[in-house]
């Protein structure tokens, strides 16, 4: 891509949903992992529509190893889901052979077969007891998936950022997420259909 | 690496102008919220009482503009935080503060206007009202921030300024330097430049609030120091009280002028990168900087000889460092989001030197490199 | 005792400035100027002590006379700038001088808000019912049915009761005089300025020039008779009906009350702010 950072300096994420699922956080707590304990350079930005509650939320990060120029995303390595909304308005910004995650519970029309489909909300709701976690279930699985950060920084990144008291539930729920994401391999994926010249069009 | 290191915080924009205010000594805030500038309010009125400032979330933004000029001149150092509705608003109260040369810092998060525009997209249609928003001819310095970094660095600058030259500093934001997150390295506080205005050191019958040093800028008391003086909108004397004496008013408005174009070598701020052979250049600010500089970086390795101007001052227009490179290369292009703002003056400091390109993009997205580096294959 | 008016002019009227002043002859703003001057001489203020910030109009002009820290802000944002200056320094008596249109119709919405917020200042507001200055157009204190050069065939919209209003909004201390009581304005001001909290002292006073002129009032004498028969005291006016107090004054203490005061309450703020420090 002409008039960028080279795009192996760049790896981005996109965490979407709806508002009140924790984008916004999950998003954070990976910056700051990846920046502040793992000290590459990271840029975080979000958008979302005028409700606290509802309505379309994402947030997005960007790793380099050199300096972040253009902080938003502008194809994605690995896009999570957290709901249909999003699986369909967002897929379309995959980079060839990026990652799709979603909520199985959340998303069931899946764009493609190239999908990596795990019941955040569920597991958080059955097995934490909180459907609140279901953010940190994913953000667990998206640390382990990008294999961009620290998983043990990972969580001191998460620790430092919740509310004192809800640690061991928060720490739980992002394990849980790991856990779930190494049960996938990444190499039984089926690749991407489209060819790689698809995006110069 | 596991460890964070000290001082290295992962940051929005918005909180890395809390951090510089601080820094620089800004003890009183005062504001209404706004998107997308709430964050300096929330976090200020958390961090400024534990240092023994104040905040004060006032019924408006003119009511705010006039909080903070009251509490400068009580002898504090004073910001406030809006975004284009609420700079509206404030613009009666800073005239206020450059006809009556009372330091503050006012930052503006800009986002898509006019009116209630777009309230969470980014933009930079606020420039020229930066400038000449205040009725009246007047001096004004308008500085732009386009990384986190320098949401620090140049806050800590506008506070400067501002004491410096008994001014008020507008520093720009936009809602894209504002809500990114990133990993800064804040200096230590012994690493920083902190100036002050200056207090008068004569005895107080002898003092004279609006007379100028060689400088053209005069000592500052506070109120309640015992230097007894009047301040007002009016034109006034030397002595602060009202005059439309022709030769007095002339005087007035000299003075303000001169002691801005004096300072400029300490007010004009920039940086360059690849100019030294450029043959073509970029002149960005703010957010838009950022695309530009890897667009140029991309274009430079692809062997086009191309330059990037970023602008930190935007005002008083750094027309020295310019108009040099105007004559120096073919073609400039001016990427900005708005229809052509800066352009404006770089075209007016051209005179026909350099072929001036615009690109323009007003409906609430960020110009990406890609764009700015297609503009640039065909300058 | 009575003040020796010479020694208060000696002390408190500048010296370096030409007068003589831009008011209309028997302007009741003098009159509001000379009580505000007893009362702080009777107080014993330091001069170095005191702010007076004024906002635009006749009223405005005031602090520009006088040997203070004077502040001469912008059209009903004289109370925005008192609020900053108090904050910044609490230690300083700041009082903030206003007209009716500057303090109730563009300065409207901060005067309530100061009101509510209740810092430790004093508002003295000079209600002559009319924009003077700019030429004698309707303001919200002009009574229904009078003349200005806005309302040449009558004005149709209700005037606001200024100190009524600055009840509501939830000042600690409201009081009025007119500028034929003379005495009772010092007095008030006095209280006002020893007040803790916010503090309004409301007068009504004589536009002869351009309200007393355009509605048959008479000269500024014929003014001052007629505020002092229509004037009432707070305390008899209490014994009255509705229908009596029908285009009658009241004067004297409104409401004198102890309320929370933001400057004190802040402290506790920055208690809280210190200590999260000490733990985070």
């Amino acid at each position: 891509m002409k008039g960028q950072q080279k795009q192996e300096d760049r790896y981005e994420i996109r965490f979407s949903g709806s508002g009140g699922q924790g984008l916004i956080t999950a998003a954070v707590v990976f910056a700051e992992a990846v920046g502040v304990y793992d000290g590459k350079y990271v840029c975080q930005t979000q958008s979302y529509g005028p409700e606290a509650r509802g309505g379309k939320s994402k947030a997005e990060v960007v790793i380099s190893s050199k300096p972040i120029d253009y902080p938003k995303a502008l194809e994605l390595d690995l896009l999570l889901a957290m709901n249909q909304a999003a699986c369909d308005a967002y897929f379309y910004d995959l980079k060839q052979n990026g990652l799709l995650v979603v909520d199985s519970g959340l998303v069931e029309q899946h764009p493609t077969s190239r999908i990596i489909a795990i019941p955040f909300t569920d597991i958080a709701k059955d097995e934490i007891g909180r459907k609140l976690v279901a953010n940190m279930v994913a953000l667990g699985a998206v640390g382990l998936l990008s294999g961009q950060v620290d998983l043990d920084n990972l969580e001191k990144a998460l620790l430092a950022r919740v509310p004192k008291g809800t640690e061991e539930m928060n720490s739980r729920a992002l394990q849980r997420g790991i856990e779930e994401a190494r049960k996938i391999n990444l190499d039984d994926l089926p690749r991407a259909v489209m060819s790689d010249d698809y995006d110069e069009v | 690496m596991s460890e964070p290191t000290k001082q290295r915080y992962l940051l929005q924009g918005n909180e890395a102008i809390v951090e510089g205010a601080l820094t620089a000594g800004c003890r009183f805030f005062a504001g209404y919220p706004i998107t997308p500038a709430s964050e300096i309010a929330e976090q200020l009125s958390i961090k400024l009482p534990a240092v023994d400032g104040t905040f004060i979330q006032m019924e408006d933004e003119i009511a705010s503009m006039g909080a903070i000029i009251g509490a400068s001149l009580a002898g504090v150092k004073t910001m406030t935080a809006t975004s284009g509705p609420g700079f509206s608003l404030m613009q009666e109260n800073l005239g206020f503060a450059c006809v009556a040369e009372v330091p503050c810092v006012i930052v503006n998060v800009m986002r898509g206007g006019p009116s209630t525009g777009l309230p969470t997209s980014p933009a930079q249609g606020d420039v020229q009202m930066a400038r000449w928003g205040t009725h009246g001819d007047h001096s004004i310095v308008v500085l732009a921030v386009s990384t986190v970094m320098d949401s620090f660095t140049v806050t800590v600058k506008a506070f400067n300024i501002a004491e410096k030259y008994r001014i008020p500093v507008i520093l720009l934001s936009d809602e894209v330097v504002a809500h990114t997150r990133e990993c800064v390295e804040l200096p230590a506080k012994s690493e920083i430049k902190v100036i002050d205005r200056i207090r008068p050191s004569v005895p107080p019958d002898w003092y004279k609030p609006y007379e100028g040093d060689a400088r053209g800028v005069s000592p500052m008391a506070a109120f309640g120091d015992g230097y007894r003086h009047h301040v007002t909108g009016l034109i006034h004397d030397v002595m602060g009280f009202p005059t439309q004496k022709p030769r007095e008013v002339k005087e007035f408005h000299l003075r303000q002028t001169k002691k801005i174009s004096r300072g400029f070598s300490d007010i004009q701020m920039t940086k360059g990168y690849f100019l030294d052979d450029a043959e073509t250049f970029v002149i960005a600010y703010g957010a838009v900087a950022r695309s530009a500089l890897s667009a140029v970086q991309e274009a430079r390795e692809a062997g086009i000889k191309v330059g990037l101007l970023q602008l930190i001052t935007l005002f008083p227009f750094p027309r020295r460092t310019v108009a040099p490179l105007l004559g120096q290369c073919r073609s400039v292009l001016i990427p900005e989001m708005n229809l052509g703002q800066m352009s404006r003056e770089i075209q007016r400091v051209n005179q026909g030197m350099c072929n001036v390109v615009k690109y323009n993009r007003i409906d609430g997205k960020f110009i990406t490199p890609r764009e700015i580096y297609a503009q640039l294959t065909k300058l | 005792m009575p003040i020796p008016a010479q020694a208060l002019r000696h002390k408190y009227l500048r010296h370096n400035k030409k007068f003589p002043h831009v008011w209309c002859p028997g302007c009741g703003n003098g009159i509001v100027m000379g009580a505000l001057l007893r009362a702080i001489y009777r107080l014993d203020i330091d001069q170095d002590d005191v702010v007076l910030a004024s906002g635009i109009g006749c009223s405005g002009r005031m602090p520009t006379y006088l040997d203070f820290n004077t502040l001469h802000t912008t059209h009903g944002r004289a109370l925005t700038f008192a609020t900053g200056i108090k904050l910044a320094k609490p230690e300083l008596n700041v009082v903030a001088i206003m007209g009716d249109g500057d303090a109730t119709a563009i300065g409207g919405n901060h005067f309530i808000h100061a009101a509510r917020r209740n810092l430790n200042l004093t508002a003295i507001i000079i209600n002559n019912s009319i924009y003077g200055m700019t030429g004698g157009q309707y303001s919200p204190t002009t009574p229904f049915g009078s003349k200005s050069t806005t309302s040449v065939y009558g004005h149709i919209e209700h005037a606001f009761s200024i100190a009524e209003l600055a009840v509501t909004a939830g000042a600690s201390f409201v009081s009025r005089a007119t500028v034929y009581h003379a005495d009772l304005i010092d007095r008030l001001i006095e209280q006002a300025m020893e007040k803790r909290g916010f503090a309004v002292v409301e007068v009504i006073s004589n536009c002869h020039v351009q309200y007393g002129r355009r509605n048959k009032l008479g000269g500024a004498v014929d003014m001052l008779k007629r505020f002092k028969e229509q004037s009432i005291t707070v305390n008899r006016a209490a014994q009255m009906s509705p229908e009596e107090l029908e285009g009658k004054t009241t004067i004297g203490v409104l409401i004198d009350r102890d309320l929370p005061i933001s400057t004190e309450e802040y402290k506790k703020v920055r208690q809280k702010a210190g200590t999260l420090k000490e733990k985070v």
